[in-house]
């Protein structure tokens, strides 16, 4: 057996590798981050994820123009002031280590900032001159209880891996990157709670948890950057949502310090707590705007020893809809995951990866995955096989695919998990991510595609701007990922978009921001899925945290 | 030019993507309520038989394609994957749980089993990834008296029952050629295994299996080796991280590295 791994080796040559690698891959995708979808304050804005993942080659990485260039409208609050070199000096004194302190005030450090200062879409470039690694709460206590005496305006960054601009700076704003607080401090083998560092990679969680038989309640494509302190600031929702529900149910408690400095310790482990306002649940996902967390006690599930993973091609929504039922029907207990994929989605992959192999050879104008996670394998097969039969029978799907072993599940999920790095392949990508009712949830792809087609955006030639529109996501919250893959930014393609796509999203009673949260992207749009009444009493909220 | 009949041996091993563990005991690894699938070798060779066909590769065609595999009951299910992935009919037989062979016995199985079938091309994976022995293939070509290439990326067919082989050695590639009947045993480059498609899986469910036992073959399972102990490797020692360059220089020094 000790040659297993001679094997592993062996099983990774040229041409296989995308198989066996697909998932292993940087494959990124939903979590998120982002500014205060609240006015004022320029503190606020947490953070998701960490050292910023780079995976674009050389050949294709662009230089984002700064967020302050592509929007002009955006003006810096004279209120704040300025980092000078005492301030430097009185981080660094604080934070002790050298490497705590990425200092772009004292001598020219831009090629170590750059990764802090842009996001992974190339969308959104801040000026940040000094990033903070704090190692201890305590570090961030003091950070914050300094930056607010001195009006200084800081970002939280975790993994650095959200969608909407929360976790960059927009201008100068100090960068507190969670990425030094990485410790794992207890795991309750009786009733799977965990405690853990807000800069824990989810991926290396995951993976401790796995050995001790259990498993993280929350699953993204960009689980190996994201840290769990930026999941729970932006409520990440990702690909198990529909098993393991929300993170305001798994959550048991949190540690964070609040603007002042002030550290407000909730780190229950208990299930149950009816001892009056349950503060926490105001951390996730207020994306850092009243308070960086810094620790997270969370309920973990059991994890199922036998997974299944089917792939099937569909010929309409109608079909997918149809699908949908059944799986919840005759799967019921053991489904985790019902994914959506459209046809062009698919082709972006394939054209970006041309060596993986297709599930399926034919198109399908729609493809679905479905995952099953129990603890009897012949049972959960037993199950799958027999829901395949049947709508197979039944001609509500037209052909699919069943993983027979490890390495084609973690394949075929590549072909989900994929495509918003595919997507952003040629320059970047339009995201929006919104929750709709069911049997309106496609109908925006293709009426999105046609107004873009009319504006004569989209085409072939680099002239064009657009190059597809597509939608994927998670059927089974009623979440699609709508995207526009173009060529480059372009403030013509983002008028024919808003708030074309947030009118429509309130038209039918939608979420503008499902899982991807308000960042910077969305803050102006919060309108259309939040009343006065809401939004003004978030704003008293956010006063009461955060008065300065 | 013969029709081709072939004989595609497959075994059912503790998932590649799975981390085995070793059991208390120290003689074997964990295999209860462990993921198993089909060795990925043999899935190379299921792939390729059934590429022959629909390539229409050989010249005098391919008449039948069956697949074996000697195991517990639950190596049925790596049967049916071979089947859903284009093979003909199935030969289990079935062992105890627990009972293994060593690769003598099972080429003396493929032995009787060729002869039976009157199979002229068998098409084994290189080695399993569960005991890694590396024998099976060879053991056979000797017991049949046949010609052998192993490690195969390429297989073509040529005029008089030759076979061209295209084999993966150290630094590059050997070319050979032989006359059926043959053994080919399969390296990775030779193709991408198919994924099962559901019309398939649901074919493949109503294509014949044979059920045999070892003493159908006059064999058992006796074994020739004993395996004293099965230990990890050494742990691997973690590195340091020093601060900066004279960090690394004195570290070095410290170590009499300089």
């Amino acid at each position: 057996m000790a040659s297993r791994s001679n094997v592993v080796r062996a099983l990774r040559v040229p041409g296989r590798c995308l198989r066996l690698d697909a998932r292993a891959g940087r494959t990124l995708t939903t979590t998120t981050t982002t500014s205060n979808g609240l006015p004022s304050a320029a503190y606020g804005r947490c953070a998701a994820t960490a050292s910023a993942p780079r995976f674009f080659s050389a050949a294709t990485a662009r230089h984002a123009k700064s967020t302050a260039e592509m929007y002009p409208s955006l003006k810096r609050d004279p209120k704040y002031a300025e980092v000078t070199k005492e301030h430097v000096a009185y981080f660094k004194e604080l934070l002790g280590s050298s490497s705590a302190v990425i200092d772009g005030v004292n001598a020219d450090a831009a090629g170590d900032i750059e990764p802090f200062n842009e996001d992974w879409l190339h969308k959104y470039k801040g000026q940040c001159r000094l990033v903070l690694k704090p190692g201890s709460t305590e570090d961030v206590s003091n950070i914050l209880k300094y930056c607010n005496q001195h009006k200084l305006a800081v970002v939280p960054q975790g993994g650095n891996t959200g969608l909407v601009g929360g976790s960059v700076p927009v201008f100068d704003e100090i960068v507190i990157s969670m990425a030094r607080m990485n410790t794992i401090h207890s795991f309750d083998e009786v009733s799977g709670s965990l405690v853990a560092d807000a800069g824990c990679i989810l991926e290396v969680v995951d993976q401790f948890l796995a050995s001790k038989g259990y498993i993280f309640p929350l699953d993204l494509g960009a689980k190996g950057s994201c840290h769990i302190g930026g999941n729970v600031a932006t409520n990440a929702g990702g690909l198990r949502l529909l098993r393991y529900g929300s993170l305001h149910g798994s959550v048991l408690g949190l540690e964070a310090v609040l603007p002042d400095g002030t550290i407000l310790n909730d780190l229950g482990t208990l299930r149950k707590n009816n001892t009056g306002f349950d503060l926490k649940q105001l951390h996730i996902g207020a994306e850092g705007t009243i308070g960086i967390i810094t620790k997270v006690s969370i309920q973990c599930p059991q994890r199922s020893a036998a997974v299944n993973v089917a792939y099937f091609g569909l010929e309409s929504f109608e079909k997918v809809q149809e699908a949908f039922k059944e799986a919840k029907k005759q799967l019921s207990e053991i489904l985790s995951a019902f994914e959506l994929m459209d046809l062009q989605s698919q082709q972006l992959v394939s054209k970006v990866r041309p060596d993986v192999q297709k599930p399926l050879e034919d198109d399908h104008p729609f493809y679905c995955l479905i995952e099953t996670s129990g603890s009897n394998a012949e049972h959960d097969y037993a199950k799958l096989e027999k829901f395949l039969e049947d709508v197979m029978a039944k001609e509500i799907i037209s052909d699919g695919v069943v993983a027979q072993d490890e390495t084609q599940v973690k394949t075929l999920w590549s072909w989900r998990e994929g495509v918003p790095e595919c997507i952003g392949h040629w320059g970047g990508t339009y995201k929006y991510d919104v929750s709709i009712p069911i049997a309106d949830m496609y109908q925006i792809v293709d009426d999105v595609h046609a107004r873009l087609l009319e504006a004569g955006l989209v085409g072939d030639t680099d002239e064009y701007p657009v190059i597809g529109t597509s939608g994927y996501g998670h059927m089974g919250d009623a979440n699609i990922h709508l995207n526009v893959a173009v060529r480059r930014y372009d403030s013509a393609v983002e008028k024919v978009l808003e708030p074309y796509v947030y009118e429509w999203v309130a038209g039918r009673k939608g979420s503008i921001s499902a899982e991807h949260g308000l960042g910077l992207a969305k803050k102006n749009y919060i309108g259309y899925s939040r009343d006065e009444t809401t939004i003004g009493l978030m704003k008293q909220i956010k006063h009461l945290y955060d008065p300065a | 030019m013969s029709a081709l009949r072939i004989l595609v041996p497959v075994k059912r091993v503790i998932d590649y993507a799975v981390k085995p563990r070793i059991n208390k005991a120290m003689t074997g690894v964990e295999t209860v309520g462990v993921k198993h699938s089909m060795n990925p070798f043999d899935e190379l060779s299921v792939e390729e038989s059934v590429r022959i066909r629909e390539e229409k590769r050989a010249p005098g065609g391919v008449e039948d394609i069956v697949t074996i595999s000697a195991g517990p009951a639950k190596s049925q299910d790596v049967i049916r994957t071979a089947l859903a992935m284009g093979i003909d009919r199935g030969i289990h037989v079935e062992l105890k749980e627990g009972e293994e062979l060593e690769p003598l016995t099972v080429a003396k199985l493929l032995k009787a089993t060729v002869e039976a079938e009157k199979s002229n091309l068998v098409l084994l994976g290189k080695q399993s990834i569960d005991d890694d022995a590396g024998q099976t293939g060879q053991m056979l070509a000797g017991l049949l008296g046949w010609p052998q290439a192993t490690q195969a990326s390429k297989v073509e067919f040529g005029e008089g029952d030759s076979v061209t082989v295209t084999k993966e050695i150290d630094g590059g590639v050997e070319t050979v050629r032989a006359k059926l009947p043959m053994i080919v045993t399969t390296d990775l480059r030779l193709n991408t295994p198919r994924f099962a498609k559901l019309p398939n899986i649901m074919k493949a469910k109503k294509k014949k299996l044979d059920k045999k036992t070892l003493a159908d073959f006059g064999l058992t399972s006796d074994k020739k080796l004993k395996i004293l102990k099965v230990t990890e490797p050494p742990v691997r020692q973690g590195g340091g991280k020093v601060e900066d360059v004279g960090g690394l220089v004195s570290k070095l020094k410290e170590l009499g590295a300089l």
